[in-house]
């Protein structure tokens, strides 16, 4: 993760550097004040002193300046390689299948924090163990100078509390962690089991079982983070302890040299009080030890980001087949692993220009897939897909998108104006044509109520009502490219997914007539107003088992009609064998 | 920003003895600091001037064992008062985390905030506590005793000395306040700011297939840069202001330390003092300054503690305290349930979510509610739960009044099947159970088999032993709400056995489902209603073959329709 920063290196040695240059103008100062006192002692003349009267305060003002040059210059060189690493994860997320890996949001939530990891680990784990590693040495320079044992003996003693004692903490710490880790997620679960359940719970009288779980949970991690507390504790006692014991020796050998005249009390002085100021050195590292675990495995995941190969290759290049406008599909097959199971077997699909289809089936039946392959979000495994006539494997994914667009899975909303959103789709368009492609899905009112194009939408659209937030990514899909000779192809994934009834049919009808005339691949499962469409295609596992108009599929048994009769429920479904409802004897 | 928040004091018994705890240690590490002061003073100009000095050689020994002695002990005390503060800081934890937990779920009714936001506030927002309440308040009590002592024994020793450090030292706290003062304002400002820029990268990966699309994927590297660049410029702004005031304390401290050593190096020099007595004030004086700085040293500890004692006292103090439960004998048998023009307003709303609806509920029958989103369908269904008390008209059940019933034995009576059931990441059976946790398996699985969820349980690789995950996240919709109607007959089973007439409430219960599960759904939720009283929520009227009678609530608003998710999430959140 290190290797993350070098482009800045330059930035962060001279961080190191002023860092060093702080601490060491620390532990100098009360050095010569020391030997000044001591000095002063014997009575010399004044200017024997004066030298060390300026230095003293020299040192001082030495400290604070290069203590705030050492934040300002590591932050600043911190926060730029977080710039770095942002857009070089992102350009890699790009590249990669944008989709499926990262489906969840939760793992997004932890790339993300993952990423800025990085500029933590760079102020708090860089630049201190490299000033303390210069200052340190020096320290141990003047020691051995003066008195050889003594320094040996603070080198040791700095080594010990610098080195090995944070890093035996970080260690010992591991497994703690992972209980505590593990606790955590427990009482997370039960907590949002409490509070989303809540109204399950107390309708079905289950809340006291459900918050004597939590505090089970609770007591738990309780517990763990009590018995972590002792080896932190122990840790804290260690060092101090190694601190003591540091001066007690350099003492015992101090006073031992002095009666033998090999030190005179000034460089005993000294001496004693470098050891004294010195572990100020080391201060800082037993906390830059203790993030390397949670830093391995930032750097671990981001890495893993980084490493992976793009998910759409461009392919050498196929003959184009003239004179074949439109979609052509042709045994699509696609997987997500080499062991699973085909989620598309061998789908055709023909669309002319101008005509319009509607993907329908049970969840799960690969309709998602064959929107995302459209997208070239994935490569097909095997089988083709011509647009008007060219092998979409062959081109850009870019290039693709150009002539296929809309709406992907659960369209995102971005944290910024309507018009920011809206432009996405077609940079500077006017303010006219954005009104223009409101008016087509009906949000013109929606948007000059909330406050126009510059109204703020919120984070993930929170501002909008579902409703809105579907109208402005149809709004945007239709924007995409509409200005070409011919407008591209318009892929639509779920667009009426988490609305109300009511809504969905509104949305459902602003949709149908925004698109009159142009090219559409409708993948839904919802099966309303399918009669607009000139061709409703049935993906059952991967398969495609019908295929024709509505009235054509309503008219022959299958699927399609099944599906048809219970979600618009004129009749309730018998099951054989259990008493039955249906009707209840008295009528309305 | 008030460095210890008074009601983290006054509530938490946890905080008030680690406060005492704290100071104890507190007293007994400055007293050991001095301690070594003295030793290590004493012993470096004995050390030079043995046997013609005060020092003879044996105390020399022993002060020098003194010192190892102190050692150990500040070793031991240091072991001591951080476990000690560490295990104060879980239990203030986990005593908040509890009460925290206990007032959101007391009622039914939403805590006015979101689960996801509790959910964090209760586990990583009070880890911030960890290094307030281990950290920042012991050195906050430190910075209160060590100065003063340090000052007592310079006075003692050296009352120059003392008076040059009792001037400077109040100048610290005097700075930090000051600057503290100018940067507050500023900062909060900058807050804002810093939180948006720094969540547009989540934003853009989040919105990547979107971007895809729209072909600008590449593009918004560049933007990224440019954000991020935005974000180092606003965040260097704040943080040169924050690194320009420590830098100032630094200073003041340093140059005060410089200051005294030179005036006693002075003072040597002319012979007005002696060098054990330099010695101790040199090495004191620092001591003296640096618990304060130390103190503005974790300030953001401090900030980002309190922050989050304060969002746990927002949550605590809101809403109203929890009813006590009326004991009130239920009506036996099968009473009718009146409504008599009742209305519900939720707290905070202007707009009443129902209004003036009569209605009877006839034992036996099943009534069909419809209307338009936000009509109020399933605010009806959360009266009968008491999830909340109508503000106006009445409903009654037989002759008593529903809002004095005892709210756990009425729910006794009712089996409820909501729009989005939620199970829990447990088994099968306890799932099923969630209503009669004592109920045999044979019960479970006859449920299951009325509720059409038998085939969906065989299907599990562990049968009724399967967990289910995280929300019941192994199954699909459709699958879930068969699970929640087996968790409904078990109910009605439940209640009829103990000679009650449940009360079924259905709200929604095929609106979001696949063709192929809302049948089954159906056929369960029909099979449920037979012969008892009931009441479906439904938007479509595919259930009025089932119904008695129906129901058609108006649209509250027209021509603005409210989503009905929106108010579903209102009180379901």
């Amino acid at each position: 993760m290190v290797a993350l920063a070098r482009p800045r290196g330059v930035r962060f040695a001279l961080g190191a550097l002023a860092g060093a240059t702080a601490t060491a103008a620390g532990v100098a100062l009360l050095v010569v004040a020391a030997w000044l006192i001591a000095a002063a002692a014997a009575q010399p003349p004044l200017t024997a002193l004066s030298v060390a009267i300026v230095t003293t305060r020299a040192l001082g003002v030495t400290r604070g300046v290069a203590r705030y040059l050492e934040r300002v210059v590591t932050h600043d060189a911190a926060l730029r390689t977080l710039a770095d690493v942002r857009v070089r994860v992102y350009a890699r997320l790009a590249r990669t299948e944008p989709v499926h890996r990262f489906r969840s949001g939760d793992l997004v939530t932890r790339l993300v924090s993952d990423t800025d990891a990085t500029q933590d680990l760079l102020i708090r784990g860089l630049t201190p163990p490299l000033a303390a590693l210069v200052t340190g040495a020096g320290a141990v320079a003047v020691s051995t100078a003066l008195l050889v044992p003594g320094g040996v003996l603070l080198g040791a003693g700095l080594m010990l509390g610098g080195v090995a004692l944070p890093l035996a903490a970080a260690a010992a710490g591991r497994a703690p962690g992972r209980q505590r880790a593990a606790a955590r997620s427990a009482l997370s679960v039960s907590l949002l089991d409490a509070l989303h359940g809540a109204p399950d719970l107390v309708a079905y009288g289950a809340m006291p079982a459900a918050l004597a779980r939590v505090e089970a949970a609770d007591a738990e991690l309780t517990r763990v983070e009590r018995r972590d507390a002792g080896l932190l504790g122990l840790g804290a006692g260690a060092s101090a302890l190694l601190a003591g014991l540091t001066l007690w020796g350099t003492l015992l050998l101090g006073v031992a040299a002095v009666q033998a005249g090999v030190l005179t009390t000034v460089p005993l002085a000294v001496l004693v009080l470098t050891s004294l100021a010195a572990f100020e050195i080391v201060a800082p590292l037993p906390a830059a030890a203790a993030r390397l675990g949670a830093v391995r495995a930032a750097g671990a995941r981001l890495f893993g980001v980084l490493d992976t190969p793009p998910a759409v290759a461009r392919r050498s290049a196929v003959p184009d087949v003239p004179d074949a406008p439109g979609l052509r599909v042709r045994d699509l097959r696609v997987r997500y692993a080499r062991r699973d199971p085909w989620a598309l077997d061998g789908v055709d699909l023909d669309l002319a220009p101008g005509q319009r289809v509607a993907v329908v089936g049970p969840s799960g039946s690969g309709k998602s897939t064959l929107a995302d392959v459209l997208f070239r979000f994935r490569d097909p495994d095997s089988g083709s897909v011509l647009l008007d006539g060219v092998d979409v494997t062959t081109r850009e994914p870019d290039a693709v998108r150009e002539r296929i667009t809309g709406m992907p899975q659960d369209p995102h909303v971005f944290d910024s104006t309507v018009r920011e959103n809206l432009r996405l789709a077609r940079p500077g368009a006017s303010d006219h044509e954005l009104w223009g492609v409101l008016r087509r899905v009906r949000l013109d009112g929606g948007v000059r109520a909330a406050g126009g194009l510059d109204a703020e939408v919120g984070a993930h659209g929170t501002t909008l009502s579902g409703g809105m937030r579907q109208r402005l990514a149809l709004a945007r899909a239709l924007l995409a490219g509409a200005d070409g000779d011919r407008p591209p192809l318009l892929v639509l994934d779920e667009p009426t997914a988490h609305l109300d009834p009511d809504t969905r049919d509104a949305v459902l009808d602003d949709l149908l007539a925004a698109t009159a005339g142009r090219s559409l691949v409708l993948v839904t499962h919802d099966l309303t107003r399918l009669d607009q469409l000139d061709q409703v295609v049935v993906l059952v596992a991967g398969r495609v088992v019908q295929r024709g108009t509505h009235a054509e599929l309503l008219a022959r048994p299958g699927w399609y009609r099944s599906a048809h009769a219970t979600s618009t429920c004129s009749q309730p479904h018998h099951s054989e064998g259990l008493p039955v409802s249906g009707a209840k004897g008295r009528g309305r | 920003m008030r460095p210890l928040d008074p009601r983290l004091v006054r509530s938490t018994r946890a905080v008030r003895v680690h406060l005492v705890v704290t100071a104890a240690c507190g007293l007994a590490l400055t007293g050991l600091i001095l301690a070594q002061a003295w030793l290590v003073a004493r012993i470096v100009a004995g050390a030079g001037t043995l046997g013609a000095g005060t020092l003879g050689a044996g105390e020399l020994a022993g002060t020098v064992a003194a010192v190892a002695l102190v050692a150990v002990a500040r070793a031991g005390l240091a072991t001591g008062a951080e476990t000690a503060a560490l295990r104060s800081a879980a239990r203030v934890k986990s005593d908040l985390r509890r009460r925290l937990v206990r007032h959101v779920t007391a009622s039914a009714r939403p805590p006015a905030v979101g689960a996801g936001e509790l959910v964090t506030l209760a586990t990583r927002g009070l880890d911030a506590l960890d290094d307030y309440v281990a950290r920042y308040l012991p050195q906050l009590v430190l910075a209160a005793l060590v100065p003063l002592a340090v000052l007592a024994v310079v006075a003692r020793a050296d009352w120059v000395s003392a008076l040059v450090i009792a001037l400077t030292l109040p100048l610290i706290p005097l700075f930090m306040a000051l600057v503290g003062w100018h940067t507050q304002a500023r900062t909060r400002r900058q807050w804002r700011l810093l939180e948006r820029l720094g969540g547009h990268f989540l934003d853009v990966v989040e919105g990547l297939p979107t971007l895809a699309v729209f072909r600008r994927a590449k593009a918004e590297a560049a933007l990224i840069r440019k954000v991020t660049d935005q974000h180092r410029n606003a965040t260097m702004g704040t943080l040169r202001v924050a690194f320009l005031s420590a830098f100032v304390l630094e200073l003041l401290a340093t140059l005060a330390v410089a200051i005294v050593a030179v005036e006693i190096g002075l003072r040597l020099l002319y012979g007005r003092l002696d060098l054990e007595t330099a010695l101790l004030v040199l090495i004191l004086a620092p001591e003296a300054y640096l618990p304060l700085r130390e103190v503005g040293a974790r300030f953001h500890a401090s900030t980002e503690g309190v922050a989050a004692a304060e969002r746990v006292f927002a949550v605590l103090e809101s809403g109203p305290a929890p009813a006590a439960p009326v004991p009130g004998t239920l009506p036996a048998g099968g009473p009718e349930i009146r409504f008599a023009g009742v209305g519900l307003t939720y707290p905070g709303r202007s707009e009443p979510a129902l209004a003036g609806v009569d209605l009877v509920l006839a034992p036996g029958t099943t009534t069909l509610v419809t209307g338009p989103s936000g009509a109020g369908k399933t605010s009806l269904l959360a009266l009968l739960l008491r999830f909340a008390n109508p503000t106006s008209g009445r409903i009654t059940v037989g002759d008593r009044d529903l809002e004095e019933l005892d709210a756990d034995a009425w729910r006794r009576r009712i089996a409820w099947v909501p729009q989005h059931p939620y199970l829990f990441d447990a088994s099968v059976a306890d799932n099923i159970r969630l209503g009669a946790p004592d109920a045999p398996d044979a019960a479970v699985r006859r449920a299951a088999r009325l509720a059409e969820a038998a085939d969906v349980v065989a299907a599990l690789p562990d049968g009724y032993a399967t967990r289910l995950g995280e929300r019941g996240s192994r199954l699909s919709a459709g699958q879930r709400q068969r699970i929640a109607l087996a968790r409904a007959f078990l109910r009605v089973e439940t209640a009829e056995a103990a000679g009650n007439a449940p009360v079924v409430l259905l709200d929604e219960p095929t609106a979001h489902l696949d063709p192929g599960h809302a049948a089954a759904v159906r056929a369960a939720a029909a099979r449920l209603l037979i012969g008892r009283t009931g009441v479906v929520v439904a938007h479509d009227g595919g259930w009025t073959e089932v119904a008695d009678e129906v129901l058609e609530l108006p649209n509250p608003m027209p021509g603005k329709p409210r989503s009905g998710r929106e108010m579903t999430a209102t009180w379901l959140s």
